[in-house]
């Protein structure tokens, strides 16, 4: 009996994560290993039949059509994320310090946004930046843009709207960090003579750094996948690789050609995001 | 120092604060202005105030088509990765068991890879079963994406159960079962209704894994962004208003009463 129980319990944390993973391994996993093994597949007899022929040469040409927006991607990528920590730092520290009572009307605010569907704010950005918008006939009449200058269909569009939809990502981890922050250890500091200035830069800051690590990487993933903003807010010359990947998928229907490209930017994805865990000295971001 | 500026230096945070929300909120409320619009074909300029199309929010062709596979999808997906995550969730916060490292990085996996990632191998992997996309594989795809997200929320908010309060259960002679029904999990529920909620609007709000996986099937995003090439009809703009307003009023009504609650116990 004692036995039976025993053995019941050690069995319990595993039928609970069964179904879980199970799903798991069959649709993301299991996908992931067809897109492997798809990669590397050459044009069959029949248009659009593919067979496995292990030719690895369709990850250089696929990278090598592709080199330039995929830079571009990760240069994109690494701005928003960047400023997203600017503008998002501030305000994660007013609502976790300075809000008082307000504090989780605001944090539902900061997520609010999200509830208008992200595509219909990214047109909103497009018509309030572009030639029918106020912003750009203010800049024209002041003379700050020519008559002939925009705001829309730039680099600048594209990088702004990345920054924008992916902020509440960068905002929320931000703020469980700094909240957790015992503020008697900020008071301590300021006991011990430190300026406001050192009290953020050798307390806070650091205390904080589980969050920026958290936030900076649920910002630059998804903004470097993102093909949304480059299609909507861009010219071509804007275009990422995401705007690559879903080309050659849905319009050309070059299968390994895309697969190869979608495993290059998980790879390389996969690699930083390791490097920037181990170097920011935090393992335990999930 | 002048009163303006030590002024200034006191609230600057705040000040910040407020310029934030404003640009976080401006293409919501533009969205929410532009719903009123008597826009008639496009509604890129203003034209007049009206109710019509608050009134009719079906007017657009497909519009009301689109939303009700998102609202079902959303429901679907919440339901199933609310489940499936949350049991996760509490093997991984209250088990010692093999194998635990490795359950971690199967859930940060899936955060960590790009939508488009995962939206193409999956459609990779439909293809060569010959299965044709449709409904089911868009809530496939969402349960998927959702479950990391619900496993992280449901996960914190074990982590910051007081656990002498399972142990005065027991002490009272609560068996685990009781324990669990009366104590642990209506502690846990308010992070399962959290987990939902951000399960749901991640599904209701996806756009890129969606268009991969969905064939012929409409969905609000995708909707959208279709008709954004030829100008988007302002019951666009109705329905996105909408969320926002009943996901608003929803998530502060829930506050207050959780708060109410807390004070008055």
């Amino acid at each position: 009996m004692a036995l039976a129980t025993n053995r019941k319990k050690k069995l319990w944390p595993y039928i609970l994560l069964a179904p879980g993973m199970v799903w798991l391994v069959i649709f993301f996993i299991a996908p992931i290993v067809k897109l492997v093994s798809t990669s590397t597949q050459t044009q069959g007899v029949n248009i659009g039949e593919y067979v496995q022929s292990y030719r690895f040469a369709n990850f250089i040409d696929a990278f090598t059509g592709a080199a330039p927006q995929f830079f571009r991607s990760f240069l994109y990528a690494g701005l928003a994320t960047a400023f997203a920590l600017m503008i998002s730092y501030p305000l994660a520290y007013a609502i976790a310090f300075k809000s008082g009572k307000w504090k989780n009307t605001l944090l539902v605010l900061v997520v609010a946004p999200f509830f208008t569907s992200f595509l219909l704010r990214t047109i909103a950005w497009e018509q309030i930046l572009g030639e029918q918008g106020l912003v750009l006939k203010t800049l024209r009449f002041l003379h700050i843009l020519g008559p002939t200058g925009h705001l829309t269909a730039t680099p600048f569009a594209v990088v702004a709207g990345l920054t924008y939809n992916f902020l509440p990502f960068m905002t929320l981890p931000l703020y469980a960090s700094l909240e957790r922050i015992d503020p008697r250890t900020l008071e301590a500091s300021g006991d011990l003579y430190a300026s406001g200035f050192t009290t953020f830069r050798k307390v806070t800051f650091p205390l904080s750094l589980p969050g920026v690590v958290a936030g900076t990487l649920l910002t630059f993933i998804p903004a470097a996948g993102d093909y949304v903003n480059a299609e909507l807010l861009g010219n071509p010359q804007t275009k990422m690789i995401g705007n690559v990947i879903a080309a050659r998928y849905l319009q050309i229907v070059d299968y390994p050609g895309a697969a190869a490209l979608s495993f290059i930017l998980m790879a390389t994805i996969l690699i930083l995001v390791l490097v920037y865990i181990r170097k920011m000295g935090t393992d335990e971001v999930v | 120092m002048t009163k303006t500026s030590r002024w200034l230096s006191k609230n600057l945070i705040r000040i910040y604060a407020v310029l934030g929300f404003t640009y976080l909120f401006i293409p919501v409320i533009y969205t929410i202005v532009f719903s009123f619009n008597n826009s008639g074909k496009s509604n890129l300029v203003w034209r007049g105030f009206t109710f019509n199309n608050w009134r009719n929010p079906c007017g657009a062709a497909d519009v009301c088509n689109a939303l009700g596979n998102s609202l079902k999808i959303g429901f679907i997906s919440t339901t199933l990765a609310t489940i499936l995550g949350s049991l996760i969730a509490f093997a991984v916060g209250r088990y010692a068991f093999r194998g635990h490292g490795f359950i971690n990085s199967m859930i940060f996996l899936p955060m960590a890879t790009p939508e488009i990632v995962m939206g193409s191998s999956l459609l990779t992997m439909f293809i060569g079963f010959g299965v044709n996309p449709g409904f089911w594989t868009i809530v496939i795809a969402h349960v998927m994406f959702c479950i990391s997200f619900v496993v992280v929320a449901v996960k914190a908010r074990i982590a910051s159960l007081d656990p002498r309060l399972e142990q005065a259960a027991m002490d009272l002679y609560a068996d685990e079962r009781e324990t669990f029904r009366k104590i642990t999990f209506p502690l846990v529920a308010p992070g399962i209704a959290g987990a939902a909620l951000l399960a749901f609007s991640l599904s209701f709000d996806d756009f890129i894994i969606t268009n991969f996986n969905s064939g012929n099937v409409n969905t609000f995003p995708k909707f959208v962004y279709i008709s954004a090439q030829r100008g988007l009809p302002a019951q666009a703009n109705v329905i996105g208003s909408a969320m926002f307003l009943i996901a608003l009023i929803v998530v502060l009504t829930a506050q207050f009463v959780g708060n109410r609650r807390k004070t008055t116990a």
